[in-house]
């Protein structure tokens, strides 16, 4: 009945484990007390958890993308300590087992659970109000996506206290990965961790492009659409394109674990190699599908804060096609060292250079929506001047790794781990935490406070320099990643200082979530009634904030490029339409919830070799489904006389503003 | 244009990374023509970056500044978008850069190829790698002898490594002779390297295998030819034997960073280690041509990759 699952695989053991185990468990029933106290459990199931509403749903990403940067960051922190102990071969505090698991779960976490909820949260919120949809195409399916991520974090967060995660590095190489040299669990929670919340991924993909190419205002051309919402068609091809090969690929490894098959096992004519490359098939273009939409929300914010349209519209959206394509050409960039001849790995090389080009246009582009534009120093501002210069130095690391005989001394050194952190940090979580300070007021209904905000960039910007800095040094000094301790004196005192400038973007976290707490406590004072605080370019301005349920009233006619913009100029925009009509929307449904829960436990029993409860959760999975799949009751009207009640309220307020 | 280029990275990286250290930057002070030309590698094309990368990162903090909202005084262009002239310098510049580094690729991918002999007067020194769990074993397949976690070699010889791993894939790396390699258990992958000075050079595994990992560092000491013979000749006269019986005990997973020496290595020890994963009936009563068939090269280089590399 319970498979390989026992007392033991609780690490009673471990106080570090278990007070970490105490505290998430306290917190998590003081919360539920909470809810229970104020009596919103309802409201929490029919306005939030069974919600179908994009905005909500984006929302829900960023919130778990928030709860799961604590957990990320808590593993770094405690990697920097052992690695700022750890000299002379001394022991540190973190056996190599935990370390192992720690830099493990550090990467997945970072990766599937953080930077990827907050990527996919963004274009929630943004990409239907962008084109002037309701919602998007399949809004089930996108509450499904959403709790089948979420089913992939909450495997991770249990692996910690039930069993153990995988020791292996954050994708996963046989043989290690194999069942002979990891026998523990560690490994199955990683594989179905990342197969449940792929999947989500991998529907948000589908559902994205078919709204953004289906759903688009009818009179919206390609080449209307703002930047972030190419930006994010782009993506979302991407992650249709390339989340099957990790599926695949993750599929293979559970065959060799599960069922003794020999793919990438060295006996039996097994080739680690092969998982290699097919790994990185997906994991190339990964990184690109987390960067695209956090230049497109730069784009946004700074042709907003300079007051111009940004500059090179096209030249742009070429950009970020042409790098959606090239970055299929350029995987084996991650193994130089695996043997490849030197004609395959200086195809690869040039073509990751290649890549630099666009990217470089893209900053140039910024650049030049800056000149001659009137600057607002607004945070969202910061985060993107700090971007562009932090990324400017990343994306020249990257390129000297792409070089293959830069590579061959800097591959799997911390230099490595420096540039991959500068474009992820700079790049994505600078972009993401821009955008969320710029579209919050959309979801809300009120502006996030300015002070913390910058206290908060100031912190991750220094935090992030001197947390880096001495690895790239480190890099040249010889010092290989994920090392559990090491012989060389030298090079404790560059890793202290890394531990420093861990606790400083430690400081920029909290003071983020003190910005939080403080925009909700002066959420009346910062309320924004015009719909458009900034001053802003793009449609999802043109409607309240938070913008109604229904997005718009009237489905937006769209003439130019920056048509809220131009509406403005015109004076067409705030005009209070003469009538309404009836809108057609989707209902609320518990179908998400309930498949993702059921999905827990299929998973939970797949890790645990729980055949019973497994075969009852996957059919009780799949039941489910095709219940939903059944059920006609799936839309509703909302009457004209309603929405014009809705609306009432918009106009005066828009003239007090 | 490579000195003057040189001179200008000189001028702005080593400084600074030096001032941070106060010692020893290791890939900056390589001790082999390998490391010597990677790091002129890196640096040209650090060089080459910077002329953009810094005017960039200048400009990006200029314009913000100039263009703030309170300077009046700048030129505003609220609907200036568009450019033919700045769109084809923005994408030309970059294109030049990298048709410039696309050339330097090419041209050093091909001289630093890890399969690449060195040309020497001297024949290369052969040492056959076996990346263990988790130790280095080294075979002198000419000498008979063998060792763990310490890597001896003479100055000034070419070393040609052939590296495979007994069971977890590691990377073969002494960061001041330059590159590092993949040892795969299976497969055989070569590394050909060289040290130009004599001196201690720390090694260690630079791809993650386990819980031992940490400890798989090993100290490559270079020494004159003579001095090299006379450690071969104590090495010879050391009792302990590498056969397959102590083998199979040195394999056992173990965290050993003491050094060991061996007098004697049964031969064909390192083929048999590649082949063991092989079907049972390619082992049995075969000759050295035979075993060469059954020996995979490494990764997706054809057969012909070696020979064809030495021209």
């Amino acid at each position: 009945m319970f498979g390989k699952l026992t007392w033991d695989a609780i690490p009673w053991h471990d106080p570090i484990i278990m007070i970490t185990g105490a505290i998430v468990a306290f917190g998590g029933l003081v919360l539920l007390g909470l809810i229970t106290y104020f009596g919103k459990w309802k409201y929490l199931w029919t306005e939030w958890l069974t919600s179908v509403d994009h905005k909500k749903i984006g929302a829900m990403y960023f919130i778990m993308g928030l709860i799961m940067l604590l957990r990320g960051f808590a593993d770094a922190i405690m990697m920097r300590t052992q690695q700022a102990m750890a000299a002379n071969d001394a022991a540190g505090y973190l056996p190599p087992h935990h370390y192992d698991q720690i830099f493990t779960a550090h990467g997945v976490i970072m990766i599937f659970f953080v930077a990827t909820p907050f990527i996919l949260g963004l274009m929630n919120v943004i990409v239907p109000l962008q084109i002037g949809a309701r919602d998007v195409a399949f809004p089930f399916v996108n509450s499904l996506s959403f709790w089948l991520s979420a089913v992939g974090a909450a495997l991770v967060m249990v692996s910690m206290f039930v069993g153990d995660f995988a020791a292996t590095g954050w994708v996963a190489y046989p043989p290690l990965s194999e069942l002979g040299y990891s026998p523990t669990v560690g490994v199955d929670y990683y594989i179905w961790s990342l197969q449940i919340s792929g999947i989500g991924t991998t529907l948000t993909g589908i559902n994205f492009i078919v709204t953004i190419l289906r759903m688009r205002a009818p009179s919206m051309k390609l080449m209307q659409m703002p930047v972030f919402t190419w930006t994010a068609l782009i993506t979302n091809i991407l992650i249709v394109a390339v989340f099957p090969v990790l599926t695949a690929t993750l599929a293979l490894l559970a065959a060799d674990r599960y069922l003794d098959m020999h793919f990438f096992t060295n006996e039996l004519g097994g080739n680690a190699m092969m998982y290699i490359n097919l790994i990185w098939i997906w994991g190339h273009p990964e990184v690109y599908i987390l960067i695209l939409p956090c230049f497109g929300a730069f784009s946004e914010i700074i042709a907003t804060f300079s007051r111009k349209p940004l500059f090179g519209y096209a030249s742009m959206v070429y950009a970020t096609s042409s790098i959606g394509v090239l970055s299929f050409f350029v995987w084996l960039h991650h193994f130089f060292t695996m043997g490849s001849g030197a004609n395959v790995n200086a195809f690869f090389g040039i073509m990751t250079t290649i890549i630099s080009i666009p990217t470089g246009v893209k900053l140039f582009n910024w650049l030049f929506t800056m000149y001659r534009g009137r600057i607002r120093f607004h945070s969202t501002v910061l985060w993107t001047i700090g971007f562009m210069v932090t990324f400017a130095v990343g994306g020249m690391t990257g390129v000297l790794l792409a070089i293959p005989g830069a590579d061959f001394v800097l591959h799997n050194s911390l230099f490595l781990v420096a540039h991959f952190h500068n474009v992820i940090i700079g790049g994505v979580v600078f972009g993401c935490l821009a955008g969320m300070t710029f579209w919050f007021p959309k979801v809300f209904g009120f502006t996030l406070n300015e002070f913390w905000g910058k206290v908060s960039f100031w912190c991750w910007l220094v935090g992030y320099w001197l947390a880096f800095t001495p690895l790239y040094i480190l890099g040249f000094r010889g010092m290989t990643r994920r090392m559990n301790h090491y012989d060389i004196p030298g090079w404790q005192p560059y890793l202290v200082v890394a531990l420093v400038g861990a606790i400083i973007i430690g400081m920029g976290i909290l003071a983020l979530i003190i910005q939080l707490v403080v925009s909700i406590r002066d959420r009346e004072k910062n309320r924004d009634l015009t719909g458009d605080p900034w001053d802003a370019r793009s449609l999802e301005w043109s409607t309240t904030s938070p913008a109604p349920f229904y997005n718009f009233a009237h489905v937006p006619e769209i003439t130019s490029l920056e048509q809220h913009w131009d509406d403005k100029i015109s004076g067409r925009a705030g005009v209070k339409p003469l009538h309404y009509e009836d809108i057609h929307m989707p209902r609320n449904t518990a179908a998400g919830v309930l498949i993702s829960g059921f999905s827990l436990i299929l998973c939970f029993a797949l890790v645990w070799h729980m055949w019973a409860i497994a075969l009852i959760s996957l059919a009780a999975t799949i039941g489910t489904f095709i219940h939903r799949s059944y059920n006609r009751d799936v839309d509703y009207w909302v009457p004209a006389a309603e929405v014009a009640r809705l609306e009432s309220n918009r106009y005066p307020e828009k003239q007090e503003a | 244009m490579n000195k003057t280029l040189r001179l200008i990275v000189a001028g702005t990286c080593v400084p600074l990374l030096l001032s941070l250290s106060g010692c020893t930057v290791e890939l900056l002070d390589p001790k082999g023509q390998i490391g010597m030309q990677e790091k002129d590698l890196i640096l040209i094309a650090l060089g080459v970056m910077l002329l953009v990368v810094i005017p960039v990162i200048i400009l990006t903090l200029f314009f913000a500044w100039k263009y703030r909202e309170s300077n009046t005084s700048a030129t505003y262009a609220p609907t200036w978008a568009h450019s033919n002239r700045i769109e084809i310098v923005i994408w030309a510049i970059p294109c030049l850069i990298v048709l410039g580094l696309a050339g330097l690729i090419w041209v050093s991918t091909h001289q630093l190829d890890p399969y690449r002999p060195i040309a020497s007067k001297t024949p290369p020194l052969e040492v056959q790698v076996v990346a263990l769990n988790w130790k280095w074993l080294f075979i002198y397949p000419e000498y008979g002898i063998a060792t763990v976690n310490q890597l001896e070699i003479p100055v000034d010889r070419p070393v040609a490594f052939k590296l495979t791993a007994e069971s977890i894939m590691n990377s073969f790396f002494i960061p001041q002779l330059g590159s590092q390699v993949y040892a795969m258990a299976g497969m055989q992958t070569q590394l050909h390297l060289i040290a130009n000075h004599e001196g201690i050079y720390p090694g260690r595994s630079a791809a993650f295998s386990g819980p031992g990992f940490s400890d798989m560092h090993f100290d490559t000491i270079t020494v004159s030819p003579q001095a090299f013979s006379a450690w071969v000749a104590q090495a010879q006269s050391s009792p302990v034997v590498l056969d397959d019986k102590t083998y199979a005990a040195l394999a056992a997973p173990s965290i050993q960073t003491q050094p060991t020496v061996y007098g004697r290595v049964s031969p064909g020890l390192f083929l048999s280690v590649v082949n063991h994963y092989m079907p049972a009936r390619s082992m049995a009563g075969m000759d050295d041509k035979d075993n060469d068939l059954f020996m995979s090269e490494a990764s997706m280089c054809g057969p012909s990759k070696s020979s064809e590399d030495k021209n």
